[in-house]
């Protein structure tokens, strides 16, 4: 690992600058955090979200902090305000879209990291902790994102607080009084949009903490590459500025544009248009469905129709619901396989894309009414969800014969290159190179 | 092929462009500049506040001498039906010396009998008192702000204390119907 | 391995676009509304001034006797083309009620710019009361709270039409979908009119409110049912986002900016990594 070390290069040049670094280094921090940093040669596309997703939470949170300068969290007038934003507010309405499909899109953002992670086994040894970390800002996300679509009080507002914070009823003897604790009421009302707001607003600020450690983590055992190999020499990285950076930006603004043709052309699209009704807590809307990026562990939650023992099916559906989220907390330890990546792993690349298929699958069952067909479906789709973490990974990776591995990654890029008749043309060999500039 | 290269000259030199790297840069920075303002412009008045900039009022009700509050953009304004003397007054503190902001009465009224004034004290923001009856009100007979002691006269001059300027007529309008439109 | 993303990318979209789109297993409405020609839809499509006039018209002369407006102000109806005066004038046609007065009494006076449509009924009960117990829903939001699930595949290809008008278009469907016919497996409740169209149940309270010729226009369109229909529906959309068309226009700019700034963040990118095989 020394030969990673680019670090220390930073010399400050003006007066200021070696005053500052004398005192509180943060520009050499910044420095060998975000320029000198070494990340392997062959990152792909998938490896940019990370950045897109510090970007969105950027979005969120300064987009976040307009709104709240204009919304009032009490019920009588809750939605009018969002409202009021909409219509009377200078580019209020500009904030509010952007807000609402930015929630879509970090979410959208933080499953395709996952995902990559995944398939790339970024979570191996010796990157345990920076994928809990990462579970836990998935976590945060979703707390958040569920106490902010309470926020507008729509009927589909109101109607999710009251199905979500009614999991907690499904527990013996301590469930009611922790729904009550939540709600500060017996329903949802005033006190609880209250308290949603000041979490809504706590909680990304925790998230920012949080994904520092994440970044930190991550500076210190370095990122994973799509061969799984671990960095060996300086040659198998490039300096983070401005290789990078540069492919980061062209991702970033790839997806925002992806993310303002929403905004600007299709923003109510992904929401729900129930959300345009003030709540009414006497009438329930015909259907109450979660904004997509739940609806897979809404599926599991209902796909549990039956006791097991003294596990009544309502607490068992809360129960797997929690328990799919969790299971990717112990995924570093459920993953028995000595080769990281998929893509020296023909048969977990499979069994890989059978999980996707089956959680986009479940997506679509958590939209469905929960009868017939559907809970039978929703049931089997649930086993496969468990079964890739809990018997999958683990049996696979013992018996599974795992391609054969390139002894490093500049190894694995030179002969992927003759592969494919040779990257670009230009390449010459360094001394030519070192001509020409 | 790069193999060739060694720890020392790794990683190759860029080939500069600069006009692209040039032009690149310039859109990342003129592009975060213009998507700063919408969120500053959010703080801006909203139209709704804006709608609201102007206040009809109807003076028939009002004595001579008797002053009423009313709201113009969520502010105090002042009116007061004067009486000759107070006009007699004021007129004739035209050309005082210790006018701190000289204005002649005749250039801050619209008809001598109504003054209109926005009730916030020029120094730091305070309401004036002199509004209701047995207040304090200076002794220039005006109005007399007890934040900080600045005294105005029966035309909202200020005559003494630390505000800096005259209490600020705001555009009105008087119309044959007895009313007052301010804003 | 680049393939990843683009799959991943897919997987992920496919997810979205299913998931949120596909759960209208519902039984209602029965018939799916009928698309129309907008002049808002698509990415330059924009409000026609004259079209949102004759809806206002409709909607004050008609529906305003039951449905409220209440979040549109008379001040926003210069974005439909009308003068200070005017709308000073249409304003002063209604009363709103004001006060305490100094007597602390509250009073009626005539609106103006800045006040908003005051509502038919004082509040819901006594809009239910009046109305056979149902209520009249206020209409400054319907064409976003009215928009029927599209369902699958229309939903995964809507994004690439840019359709967003299934609000309007609900709107116009119901106006124009009472049917006199009843079929036999359906049951109409007494005082409810059958209407395919309803989106939650068969039938609903309202009479057909349109009939052929109600209105005369200034502008000579022909007042049928049709046409009236979408004027009003035309209407409701920019009551409900009056925003619609200052959003496009920002949009076009945005998109024009992300992609040309994209084009050149690919080409520095290639430039950069000209020399690292990757």
């Amino acid at each position: 690992m020394s030969k990673l070390e680019h670090h220390g290069t930073y010399t400050p040049t003006s007066g200021v600058g070696k005053w500052i670094d004398a005192r509180m280094p943060l520009p050499r921090l910044m420095y060998d955090s975000f320029v000198a940093y070494p990340v392997p040669r062959n990152l792909n596309y998938a490896y940019t979200f990370g950045g897109i997703l510090s970007i969105f939470l950027v979005i969120q949170i300064v987009t976040g902090i307009v709104l709240a300068m204009h919304y009032v969290p009490d019920a009588t007038k809750a939605f009018d305000s969002v409202e009021h934003i909409m219509r009377d507010v200078n580019s209020g309405w500009l904030m509010r879209y952007m807000h609402q499909n930015g929630a879509h899109f970090f979410f959208l953002a933080v499953y395709l990291h996952i995902f990559r992670g995944l398939y790339y086994g970024s979570y191996k040894a010796p990157r345990e902790l920076l994928w809990i970390l990462g579970c836990i800002i998935y976590l945060l996300m979703m707390a958040t994102a569920f106490m902010g679509y309470v926020l507008p009080w729509g009927q589909m507002s109101f109607w999710g607080a009251t199905v979500i914070t009614g999991f907690f009823t499904a527990f013996p003897v301590i469930g009611v009084p922790i729904q009550e604790l939540l709600l500060g009421g017996f329903a949802v009302g005033d006190p609880t949009l209250n308290r949603f707001f000041s979490l809504h607003y706590l909680l990304p600020f925790m998230i920012a903490g949080v994904v520092i450690l994440h970044v930190w983590a991550l500076h210190v055992t370095g990122q994973t590459n799509p061969t799984g190999i671990e960095v060996k020499s300086k040659t198998d990285t490039v300096p983070f500025t401005p290789y990078a950076t540069i492919k980061d930006a062209f991702a970033l603004i790839l997806f925002l544009a992806l993310y303002a043709y929403f905004v600007f052309y299709m923003p109510n699209f992904l929401g729900h248009a129930d959300n345009y009704i003030p709540a009414d807590p006497m009438v329930t809307p015909a259907h109450i469905v979660p904004e997509w990026y739940f609806l897979p562990f809404y599926a599991i939650l209902r796909a549990i129709t039956f006791d097991i023992g003294p596990i009544t099916a309502k607490l068992g559906g809360v129960i797997a619901m929690f328990s799919a989220v969790l299971v990717l907390f112990v995924v570093p330890w459920l993953d028995t396989s000595k080769v990281r990546s998929a893509v020296y792993r023909p048969w977990y690349k499979l069994a890989f894309w059978l999980f996707v298929i089956n959680s986009v699958f479940l997506g679509w069952l958590g939209s469905q009414p929960a009868e017939g067909v559907y809970v039978a479906l929703a049931q089997l789709s649930t086993a496969i969800y468990f079964g890739f973490f809990l018997i999958v990974m683990p049996v696979l990776g013992l018996v599974e014969k795992p391609r054969r591995l390139p002894n490093s990654i500049t190894e694995a890029v030179l002969e992927r290159s003759a592969k494919t008749g040779g990257g670009s043309p230009q390449l010459g060999d360094a001394t030519a190179s070192a001509d020409k500039s | 092929m790069s193999d060739a290269n060694s720890d020392d000259d790794w990683p190759p030199q860029i080939e500069r462009r600069d006009f692209l790297f040039v032009s690149t840069g310039m859109m990342a920075a003129v592009g975060t500049a213009v998507a700063v303002w919408p969120f500053i412009d959010a703080m801006n008045p909203s139209a709704d506040v804006q709608a609201l900039a102007t206040t009809e009022v109807d003076l028939e009700p009002i004595a001579a001498g008797q002053r009423i509050t009313v709201i113009w953009r969520s502010q105090p304004v002042f009116i007061e039906r004067r009486t000759p003397e107070q006009v007699a007054q004021a007129k004739a503190d035209d050309d005082s010396p210790d006018l701190i902001d000289p204005a002649t009465d005749a250039s801050r009224v619209k008809s001598e009998e109504w003054l209109v004034v926005v009730g916030v004290c020029t120094h730091l923001g305070c309401v004036p008192l002199g509004q209701r009856e047995g207040d304090e009100r200076g002794e220039w007979g005006g109005w007399f702000c007890p934040c900080h002691g600045s005294h105005y006269d029966t035309s909202g001059r200020i005559r003494r204390g630390p505000a800096p300027r005259n209490l600020v007529v705001p555009p009105y309008e008087l119309r044959d119907d007895g009313t007052v439109l301010i804003g | 391995m680049k393939n990843l993303v683009v799959k991943l990318g897919a997987a992920a979209i496919a997810a979205t676009v299913m998931a949120t789109g596909a759960w209208a297993a519902s039984a209602y409405p029965k018939n799916k509304p009928r698309e129309q020609d907008w002049s808002f839809a698509g990415p330059f499509g924009m409000y026609d001034q004259a079209q949102l006039q004759r809806g206002l018209k409709i909607y004050a002369e008609n529906c305003s006797a039951c449905h409220a407006l209440s979040r549109v102000n008379f001040r926003n109806l210069a974005d439909l083309g009308y003068s200070d005066e005017q709308i000073k004038a249409f304003a002063a046609n209604y009363e709103v009620e004001d006060g305490p007065d100094d007597f602390g009494d509250m009073f009626f006076r005539p609106a103006t710019a800045a006040d908003a449509f005051p509502s038919p009924f004082p509040n819901k009960e006594a809009a239910r009361a009046a109305n056979g117990g149902a209520y009249p829903p206020d209409l400054s939001l319907i064409a976003k709270a009215r928009a029927p699930i599209r369902g699958f595949p229309a939903f995964v290809i809507d994004p690439f039409r840019n359709y967003a008008e299934n609000g309007p278009d609900y709107i116009y469907s119901l106006l124009t979908g009472y049917k006199d016919e009843v079929p036999e497996d359906v049951s109409v409740p007494e005082g409810l009119w059958y209407n395919p169209y309803f989106a939650s149940g068969t039938a609903l309270a309202m009479a057909p409110p349109l009939f052929e010729g109600m209105h005369e226009f200034d502008d000579g369109t022909e007042a049928t049912v049709s046409n009236m229909a979408k004027d009003v529906a035309a209407f409701l959309m920019w009551t409900a986002e009056p925003h619609m068309d200052e959003r496009k226009q920002l949009g076009f700019r945005v998109m024009v900016f992300l992609l040309i700034f994209a084009a050149l963040l690919y080409l520095s990118k290639k430039q950069v990594w000209a020399r690292v095989e990757h």
